[in-house]
């Protein structure tokens, strides 16, 4: 506090004419501007942007423009669609993320370092791959057409595993790390106990990493919900059945700029409502 | 779930001998283990040795987290490990129950679903484990707590929770490693006084491993001590205390202690010094005397003591009323005196002094 309140005296009272003097006073204490300056920038830089959506929205008319069907079926889809990409994340992905913690597997390094590719890859390129592999005529596609008459892609189960490529590496990370923290001897302990490697898991590894799946499930739905690229390429862009909200926001702001401010309003309040809940319940757990 | 808890019945019947018979060698690229175990039904042994010996390496080894790279393993009878036959039983499948040093007590589980985990894993009802986990928690007199979580018991209380969960899983082999290590000094002696009790009720083997020498003492009916891997003594923990076969035991037990060749009643060291003692012995040999039985002087006594040596004071440490005196010179070794004795003597590190012992206070021993 009292740095902050000398810092901002010293910009004000000597401008740039005199820097030693500031620094006879303070000494180690101050805060040096050139950190400062691109400090406060940077906040400004990813405040104002939610500050100028609050204040462009059309608080008139956003009752109107939220009670709308369209509305509607796009947060309730994009709801539906990022719970059951995070169910499946948790289902495939922490088991994932226990034999990269637990395991001697061959190559782990290398498997890692493929289930992280999603986090960097242009999620537009994951539409694509997902594309060529599940749709119509892809390698696993075609043969799911055939034999099952299952057709993936434009569907909303095609919004399902776009947003889950995406979102499940952020959960076997974080699962992964919490497994990296917990004592394995835990498990020792409960195989001189009598457990299985399974139940030891089950009864003992799982409750006590529980924060951290909870925490990699919270990114993962986060990630899931914001997914756009990816699902707009697989799952394409059908109002109810694969136009998630983010997808809405987008067609909205060609046609009608109030309701994508009004729709990305309501993603703000989701986004927040996350960060609250993920704080007070999670961040304080390692 | 259900072949380990049939071996008790056999083997109580089968009665005498050896419950456990274990020759354990491990062996990695920077250290080897080889150690022969055996002890009968109702035995507490203790692994005694330095940081890095190999005692924990040998308690893994038995309860099955380690793998043998040769030997083998039976108790009660019943081959658990032998990789000769390429045969392992996993750690979930021996009669084995372990207390950890820091006791691993499942955090998110109360008190009594730690002591239930064994026997629910044993294949027992929920509502079974949990009564039988109830009778263990009263036996160790912690029936108040049976619902508080592990991070907010005491050491002592974690301590007997942690032996109740190992009891519970009714094991034919009771291991503990470093059980009071965690613990103060103030609640170490109560525990020792309680672990020794449960240890003596229970009929079958039990093995720790410590570096205590006192809790060794107290808690065995046996000590097998530990360097490098190898055994380099055992016995009853009078005969180890009362002679010691290497530095590390006459250390832990407060001994000085040389290694020589007795003729008749003096032991010849290798540097060629003698000390006179009064057992009569021949070949190889140790002495040993305790640190108070020698008397130190500034000049040198008009004694007819025969072990009379010049030393050098290089430490005094204060030992409770005693002061522990370092002395460097032909013959290094431990004194104690009182504060008053060093305080009259003048001594600092560096002092020249004469120090005696009585041979009547010395003890020889064949090697």
């Amino acid at each position: 506090m009292r740095n902050r309140t000398t810092g901002r005296d010293r910009r004000g009272t000597n401008g740039g004419s005199a820097p030693a003097l500031p620094r006879r006073r303070q000494g180690a204490h101050r805060i040096p501007v050139t950190l400062l300056l691109p400090a406060l920038l940077g906040l400004a830089f990813l405040i104002l942007p939610l500050v100028g959506l609050l204040v462009r929205a059309p608080w008139s008319g956003l009752s109107e423009q939220l009670t709308s069907t369209a509305v509607w079926d796009a947060l309730r889809l994009s709801l539906i669609s990022a719970t059951a990409a995070t169910a499946v994340s948790l289902v495939l992905g922490v088991p994932l993320a226990w034999l990269l913690a637990r395991t001697e597997l061959p190559g782990r390094r290398v498997v890692r370092a493929l289930v992280t590719l999603p986090l960097v890859l242009p999620p537009v390129v994951g539409g694509v791959a997902l594309l060529l592999v599940l749709g119509r005529r892809g390698i696993v596609g075609s043969w799911l057409d055939s034999a099952f008459g299952i057709t993936l892609p434009f569907t909303t189960t095609g919004v399902v595993i776009a947003e889950a490529f995406v979102a499940m590496p952020f959960l076997v990370i974080s699962v992964e790390g919490a497994l990296r923290a917990a004592d394995p001897r835990y498990e020792e302990a409960a195989a001189t106990l009598g457990a299985s490697r399974l139940t030891a898991f089950r009864r003992v590894t799982l409750p006590m990493i529980a924060p951290g799946i909870a925490a990699g499930a919270v990114l993962a739905w986060a990630r899931a919900l914001g997914e756009f690229g990816a699902t707009i390429t697989f799952a394409g862009n059908f109002p109810g059945r694969t136009q998630t909200m983010p997808l809405a926001v987008y067609l909205a702001m060609e046609s009608d700029p109030q309701a994508a401010i009004a729709l990305s309003l309501v993603l703000l309040v989701v986004s927040v409502a996350v960060l609250v809940g993920l704080r007070d319940r999670w961040m304080s757990t390692p | 779930m259900n072949t380990p808890m049939d071996t008790p019945n056999t083997a109580s019947t089968s009665g005498a001998g050896t419950a456990l018979d274990a020759r354990l060698r491990v062996d990695r690229p920077a250290f080897s283990l080889d150690l022969t175990l055996a002890a009968a039904p109702g035995e507490v042994i203790a692994l005694l040795g330095p940081n890095g010996a190999g005692k924990s390496t040998a308690l893994r080894a038995l309860a099955g987290l380690l793998p043998l790279t040769g030997g083998h393993l039976r108790l009660d009878d019943r081959l658990l490990e032998d990789p000769d036959q390429r045969l392992h039983t996993p750690a979930e499948e021996r009669p084995v129950g372990v207390v950890f040093q820091d006791y691993l007590l499942f955090p998110h589980l109360s008190a009594l679903d730690n002591v239930a985990f064994g026997p629910r894993c044993q294949g027992l009802p929920k509502r079974a484990a949990r009564a039988e986990a109830a009778t263990w928690l009263e036996r160790m007199g912690l029936a108040d707590h049976a619902s508080v979580r592990p991070g907010r018991l005491s050491g002592g209380q974690a301590q007997r929770v942690a032996l109740a969960r190992a009891l519970a899983v009714r094991p034919r082999l009771l291991l503990l490693d470093e059980p009071l290590a965690a613990l103060d000094a103030r609640t170490r002696l109560d525990v020792r006084a309680q672990l020794r009790r449960h240890l003596t009720e229970f009929e079958a083997v039990a093995v720790l491993v410590t570096h205590d020498p006192l809790d060794a003492m107290v808690l065995a009916d046996r000590l097998v001590v530990i360097e490098d891997g190898h055994e380099v003594q055992s016995g009853s923990p009078a005969e180890v205390a009362r002679r010691p076969r290497t530095d590390y035991i006459a250390r832990l037990v407060g001994l000085n202690l040389y290694q020589g060749r007795a003729e008749g009643t003096r032991v010849v060291l290798p540097d060629g010094l003698a000390i006179a003692t009064v057992e009569e012995l021949s070949g190889p040999a140790f002495v040993a005397f305790p640190p108070s039985a020698v008397t130190l002087y500034r000049e040198r006594p008009q004694s007819s003591a025969r072990n009379l040596w010049q030393a050098e004071v290089t430490g005094l440490d204060l030992h409770g009323d005693r002061v522990r005196a370092e002395l460097a010179g032909d013959l290094p070794m431990a004194a104690d005196l009182t504060p008053a004795a060093v305080a009259e003597l003048g001594l600092a590190p560096g002092a020249a002094v004469w120090a005696s012992v009585k041979a009547t206070q010395t003890h020889a021993y064949p090697a």
